[in-house]
């Protein structure tokens, strides 16, 4: 069968964060870039899907710059790296807004036929939490968000997906093709052996301008618009209290939370 | 960072493999290590798994048949495991006890203790210095005497890096006491053999690492374990021993590099006299000083790298960057503890591990006194 995997260029999350003066983005500088960690272990589950289904293939797809200082190949060559087949990536510098991302993914399914697109949940820096929900939407997919468990029926025409929700698991059965998206305990992410990164050197990383997908019918309008990035508030400093009664005193008069 | 040397992305991709490996496995345990005295013997076969162990090795042997340049990346993020003694551990597994069996190894010998070695299902151990031989290696007096097929070896080995983690040794002994330098050989010695035993001994540093006295007795094993020809073991040990002190160079440079880096946040966030110490001029001159000589030890350093990738002799340069390296890294931590104030004093300090953990550079694989005299001979005096 063959796997799609979403991958996204983000900030190192061990990363502090500036915000620029103006407020219209992140100061890029000294950034250390890595894969969306939602991502990275959505590569691994199909990694896994492919260890297990004889004759797999993994592709990887991003959406993104191809020269530095926003080179997403290095990231899809750390995929690469840790066992994907192959990637491809849409060549573009503009900000995306999740739904032309989808739209972009939908298109890259039509040609690539997939059985399976393995998405992280929602990636750190945006924290959108929609591209995999609206690439359903587009392709009339069924979609599984929040994956904790992925398992395939033996003839791989089926998938059954635990979820984590709120306060329990739901356990979801659809049909192939499908879109899943990871959480966070899905599993935890290999890391690319050296026979992985020598072998990866000749792995095709396929580059489309996006225009060319423009030729093709895709939109690539988006719909919102970002106004204002702001850091959040400083934490003031905290406070010792004498005793217990002073503390409920204080969380009720001045903290008001009780 | 000097970019010729490993430019390409699979470098910049194997960097962050080894640096995750270090953040996740290595650094949190990096003081569990130093209580057990050496480290968690599991942690090779991990290594194997991801390709560390056999970087410049051939790949019949599970190899990756690459050369230094990956060397030098590996040794420069394993320093900053936070255990100078389990660096060195790794050191002697990939670098110290396997080069003679990988270069001079029979196929069957190879594959018995290389390919295990390479995939960290089996640890080494290089046995070589004596209560009465250190730098002076040919005098040694371990004894090999042939008994049929067998070797049986009598004698003792100290300060031996991996005593109780080791599955084999490389050892050094003398075959024929007759023969002068053409009486040695190095024989493979697996530690389960009756009549060997080790007992650990207890060091000023390198916590993290199961450094030991090792004893045999009437220990037996085939002579098809002599690595190389019977008779060309001290030569071959020699040249065993540039790689390994090549990789001190490494791992020296760049742990005083993570050294300073710390003692400048240090020194930026410890208020002394109401403003941050990094204020004052008498520590901007020390932290400049300092970095001065981490920069110019990392430079030797490299042009020895650049000259083994082109597969060139550098043992002049090689001894020269070993002595700098060695002063450099003492008089860093030295200075980084005196910055550091009673802090720097406690084991829990960086500083303070590193005071006594860097003493052993100028004396390990070789004094700096042997260095200094085999660099005059080298240049004719």
């Amino acid at each position: 069968m063959k796997i799609l995997a979403t991958v996204k260029r983000v900030p190192d999350p061990e990363t502090s964060i500036k915000v620029k003066p103006d407020g219209s983005g992140i100061v890029t500088d000294n950034v250390k870039w890595v894969i969306n960690p939602f991502d990275e272990i959505a590569i691994e589950e199909a990694l896994r899907i492919k260890e297990k289904v004889a004759g797999s293939e993994v592709v990887l797809v991003s959406i993104g710059g191809n020269a530095a200082p926003n080179d997403v190949k290095e990231q899809l060559r750390t995929g690469l790296a840790m066992g994907a087949d192959g990637a491809i990536l849409v060549v573009t510098d503009a900000a995306l807004e999740p739904l032309v991302v989808a739209r972009a993914l939908a298109k890259l399914v039509e040609t690539e036929k997939p059985d399976l697109v393995v998405m992280g949940k929602q990636a750190i820096d945006d924290d959108s939490n929609a591209a995999g929900q609206m690439l359903a939407e587009l392709l009339g997919w069924p979609q599984a968000t929040f994956a904790s468990k992925v398992e395939l029926s033996g003839d791989q025409k089926s998938a059954t997906v635990i979820r984590e929700v709120d306060g329990g698991l739901e356990t979801l059965r659809f049909p192939l093709p499908g879109i899943v998206t990871a959480d966070l305990r899905l599993n935890e992410p290999r890391y690319a052996s050296l026979p992985g990164i020598m072998k990866a050197r000749k792995k095709e990383l396929k580059e489309i301008p996006i225009g060319d997908l423009e030729k093709a019918g895709l939109d690539v309008s988006g719909r919102t618009q970002l106004v204002k990035m702001e850091p959040p508030p400083k934490r003031q400093a905290g406070k010792l209290v004498e005793s217990v009664d002073q503390l409920v005193e204080l969380l009720h008069t001045e903290a008001k939370v009780i | 960072m000097a970019a010729d040397i490993y430019d390409t992305p699979e470098h910049e991709l194997f960097r962050q493999t080894v640096r995750k490996f270090v953040q996740e496995e290595l650094a949190p345990r990096a003081r569990e290590f130093d209580q057990m005295g050496r480290i968690d013997k599991r942690l090779y076969r991990k290594m194997g798994e991801l390709g560390l162990l056999g970087l410049r090795y051939d790949p019949k042997w599970g190899g990756s048949g690459l050369d230094w340049s990956y060397t030098a990346v590996m040794f420069e993020e394993i320093a900053h495991c936070d255990n100078a003694g389990v660096a060195m551990g790794i050191t002697v597994q990939t670098d110290m006890a396997t080069p003679s069996l990988h270069q001079f190894g029979s196929d069957e010998l190879r594959a018995r203790y290389l390919m295990p070695a390479v995939k960290g299902e089996m640890v080494a151990a290089i046995a070589v210095t004596e209560p009465d031989a250190g730098s002076d290696v040919a005098s040694i007096k371990t004894r090999a005497v042939r008994d049929g097929d067998d070797w049986v070896i009598n004698g003792s080995k100290i300060y031996i890096t991996n005593a109780a983690t080791a599955d084999w040794l490389c050892l050094l002994a003398v075959n024929d006491p007759e023969a002068g330098y053409g009486g040695f050989s190095q024989i493979v010695v697996p530690t389960d053999s009756p009549g060997f035993s080790y007992q650990l001994l207890d060091k000023i540093g390198n916590w993290g690492s199961d450094t030991g006295l090792l004893f045999f007795e009437d220990v037996r094993v085939p002579v098809t374990n002599t690595i190389g020809d019977i008779g060309r073991g001290f030569q071959q040990q020699m040249m065993q021993f540039q790689d390994e002190r090549l990789i001190a160079c490494i791992s020296t440079s760049a742990g005083s590099k993570a050294l300073w880096e710390e003692t400048r946040r240090y020194c930026e966030e410890r208020i002394v006299f109401k403003k941050p110490l990094s204020k004052m001029q008498v520590t901007q001159f020390k932290l400049v000083e300092m970095l001065t000589e981490i920069t110019a030890a990392r430079e030797l350093t490299h042009h020895c790298i650049r000259k083994r990738i082109r597969n060139e002799d550098a043992t002049m340069e090689i001894s020269m960057a070993k002595l700098f390296c060695g002063r450099m890294a003492r008089y860093v931590a030295d200075e980084c503890i005196q910055l550091h104030g009673g802090f720097g004093y406690m084991k829990e300090s960086k500083a303070g591990r590193a005071f006594v953990d860097t003493r052993l550079i100028s004396i390990g694989g070789g004094a700096d006194e042997v260095m200094i005299h085999y660099m005059a001979k080298m240049l004719g005096f």
